[in-house]
């Protein structure tokens, strides 16, 4: 049993609740950017939520996750404040990472969320060193590095694999295959016919999962685990998903049709699962609803704060870089500043 | 002499080459603090491929002393990720040339996840690598890439010339909670030292050693160049007295000391083996000139491989490579 037992009610609305609240936290970062009030660029999960809530609800809550560039989702899966996510987006100084990271570097240490990540395929390393940390230690955890599906391409996914199949480290790699690396179809990049068919060169268990259904995830996700945690080394779990957004916001997407795009919504992970919990009698169309309206007030508020939070102040730049901080920051940034060295 | 060589010479020592004491200061760790284990390529049955390792494996066995597969991006990534999560990797790269393959995870993940996550990621990870040509290992096994590091936002980078500081840097390095990369030139190994027996004698990483004293020029100095520089002013000691500092580090860089060197002579000579152009000598020049320009009587002179790589055949290679002949001509010309 992980961090959310889908097998009882009361998880199965929990993990219901947390992608919906990615979605909504994703629509109105979108909405955001869209207005010029996020910086920089932000890439959206919409359409993945199942990977990641499914992924998070079979780890236990000090279990490490190293993300993506589309990181919003696993922050949330893994039970992040989107508050605080909302103002590190907004450049706050409130934010996670006090407004140096981020949409794309975002992250919780203290929490397992090893980052966001700028670069295709270097979360995969991040938690094979994670998994390498809990083994040396003996501590009962395990560290999922997420990848896209373009990052199975990187050299460094599968020296990564490698490492932790080699050294039965317990690490968890979840391919999230949204069908397009960057603007290139998957086919186009990969000459296998399933991306978990790698996992065969590691000799470790590869399996394809359906990626728009939650349960499905966690339950591979939930035995990946067990194996880890037995020490039988790491497992590859891909998850056939969707995103419904533009590799990023303002990408205009000449490599797909809207046709397309519509029968994956067919398939949406959160109107799937709520509607096997209304079939099942857990949920009504009312109190769906209500959960509904409930989450976008949460964002809502999220996005007030983050706006209304304090700007991170100039010299702040300068912090940060080191644990022991050496004599040139200060001496250049005194330099540098604009208020003529004042602090 | 400054404070802290001199502390360091009150300690008892015991003489040894820079191998014995990388490797002393790698077991005083291991001993020390469980949490530090070693990784790389060959360091644990092999015992290094330039036996700095030794008989490690033997004594704390294959979970503190790592063989890793050839896999300098994955081992790289790896310590790093273990860095951020509770664990002190000591990585030995075997060349520097191999930076390159794993140059992904340096610059981009253990160089910036401390700062991009506004300080809420520990990086307790150290990188020993070897430097330096010739022993006829040609271009791909004997470059100097030291100025890339220390160039890097967020890594430290020391360069000992000495077996004290071999040992004492090392040790600093292990005990940092940043990374710190510790480039070791390969033609020293077998050069010997007094080193300190200490326990707890490590260099503090930012301080520079003044290794002669002298009035005339100030000879700033890294790895083998600090040996052949002291060598070089004791033959030169009749017409000019020459200071040898030795950098020991190189980001941070301790300018007091090289500044103050120049204010009493008036004269610099840098000497260091990588590549001349943008690089670590201009780098020790531009701090010099910020701060004691009007003490310079002379034009900086500087010391290094002039801008090719390391050829394989020995003439080719000992044309390139600086050594204390250039030195010497280089204190020749400004004094």
């Amino acid at each position: 049993m992980g961090e959310i037992d889908l097998q009882s009610r009361d998880g199965r609305a929990e993990a219901l609740r947390r992608m919906l609240t990615i979605r909504a936290f994703d629509s109105e970062a979108g909405d955001r950017f869209a207005d010029g009030e996020i910086p920089g660029f932000v890439h959206l999960y919409i359409g993945e939520e199942a990977v990641g809530v499914g992924t998070c609800a079979a780890l236990e809550s000090d279990d490490y996750i190293a993300s993506t560039h589309r990181g919003h989702g696993h922050c949330i899966a893994k039970g992040l404040d989107p508050k605080y996510m909302m103002a590190e987006l907004y450049g706050k100084a409130e934010g996670y990472c006090n407004g140096k990271g981020g949409s794309m570097h975002i992250a919780d240490v203290d929490a397992g969320m090893l980052g966001a990540n700028g670069i295709v395929g270097a979360g995969p390393p991040l938690a094979t060193g994670a998994a390498l940390s809990i083994d040396y230690q003996d501590r009962d955890q395990v560290a999922v590095g997420f990848l896209g599906d373009g990052a199975v391409a990187q050299g460094q996914v599968h020296e990564a694999i490698n490492l932790a199949a080699t050294w039965d480290l317990p690490a968890i790699f979840v391919v999230e295959n949204n069908q397009y690396g960057e603007g290139t179809p998957v086919e186009k990049q990969h000459n296998v016919d399933n991306l978990s068919d790698t996992a065969q060169a590691h000799d470790i268990p590869g399996l394809t999962v359906d990626g728009m259904d939650v349960t499905a995830v966690a339950e591979a996700v939930g035995e990946a685990r067990a194996r880890a945690r037995a020490g039988d080394g790491p497992t590859l779990v891909e998850a056939e998903t969707y995103r419904y957004r533009g590799h990023y916001e303002g990408d205009e997407e000449p490599y797909r049709d809207e046709a397309e795009i519509e029968r994956w919504k067919d398939r949406d992970p959160i109107e799937s699962f709520r509607d096997r919990l209304i079939d099942r009698g857990e949920l009504t169309a009312e109190e769906f609803d209500e959960m509904e309206a409930e989450i976008e007030a949460e964002i809502q508020a999220a996005v007030e704060y983050a706006q209304e939070a304090d700007e991170p102040t100039p010299d702040e730049a300068y912090d940060d870089m080191f644990a022991e901080t050496p004599p040139e920051i200060e001496r250049f940034a005194t330099v540098a500043r604009t208020d003529g060295g004042e602090r | 002499m400054t404070a802290q060589t001199e502390r360091e010479l009150e300690t008892e020592t015991e003489t040894m080459t820079v191998r014995e004491a990388v490797r002393q200061a790698l077991r005083e760790e291991l001993e020390r603090d469980e949490d530090v284990y070693l990784m790389g390529e060959d360091i644990g049955l092999f015992g290094g491929v330039l036996e700095v390792t030794g008989d490690l494996y033997e004594e704390f066995g294959e979970e503190r002393v790592r063989d890793t597969p050839i896999s300098e991006a994955g081992f790289m990534g790896a310590a790093t990720g273990a860095a951020a999560t509770g664990t002190r990797p000591v990585v030995e790269l075997m060349f520097s040339d191999f930076a390159g393959v794993s140059m992904e995870q340096i610059m981009n993940q253990m160089a910036k996840m401390r700062y991009m996550f506004g300080g809420k990621a520990e990086m307790p990870v150290t990188v020993r690598t070897t430097e330096g040509g010739g022993m006829g290992a040609a271009s791909q096994h004997s470059g100097t890439i030291h100025t890339w590091i220390a160039h890097f936002p967020g890594l430290k980078a020391v360069a000992p010339g000495t077996a004290a500081s071999a040992k004492g840097l090392t040790k600093a390095a292990i005990r940092s909670d940043d990374p710190v990369f510790v480039f070791e030139n390969k033609m020293i190994y077998e050069q010997q030292g007094a080193v300190p027996v200490d326990e707890d004698f490590t260099v503090p990483i930012g301080e520079a050693a003044i290794e002669r004293e002298g009035e005339d020029a100030t000879v700033v100095a890294t790895q083998r160049l600090v040996g052949e520089s002291v060598q070089t002013a004791e033959s030169l000691a009749d017409d000019v007295d020459v200071e040898v500092i030795d950098a020991r580090s190189l980001y941070p860089l301790d300018t007091e000391t090289i500044v103050e060197s120049v204010r009493k002579t008036g004269r610099l000579i840098v000497a260091d083996e990588s590549p001349l152009s943008y690089g670590t000598h201009a780098e020790i020049i531009a701090r010099v000139q910020e701060e004691a320009f009007f003490s310079l009587d002379a034009p900086i002179q500087r010391v290094g491989t002039p801008d090719t790589h390391m050829p394989f055949s020995p003439p080719l290679e000992q044309e390139v490579l600086p050594d204390g002949d250039d030195v010497r001509e280089a204190v020749e010309r400004v004094t």
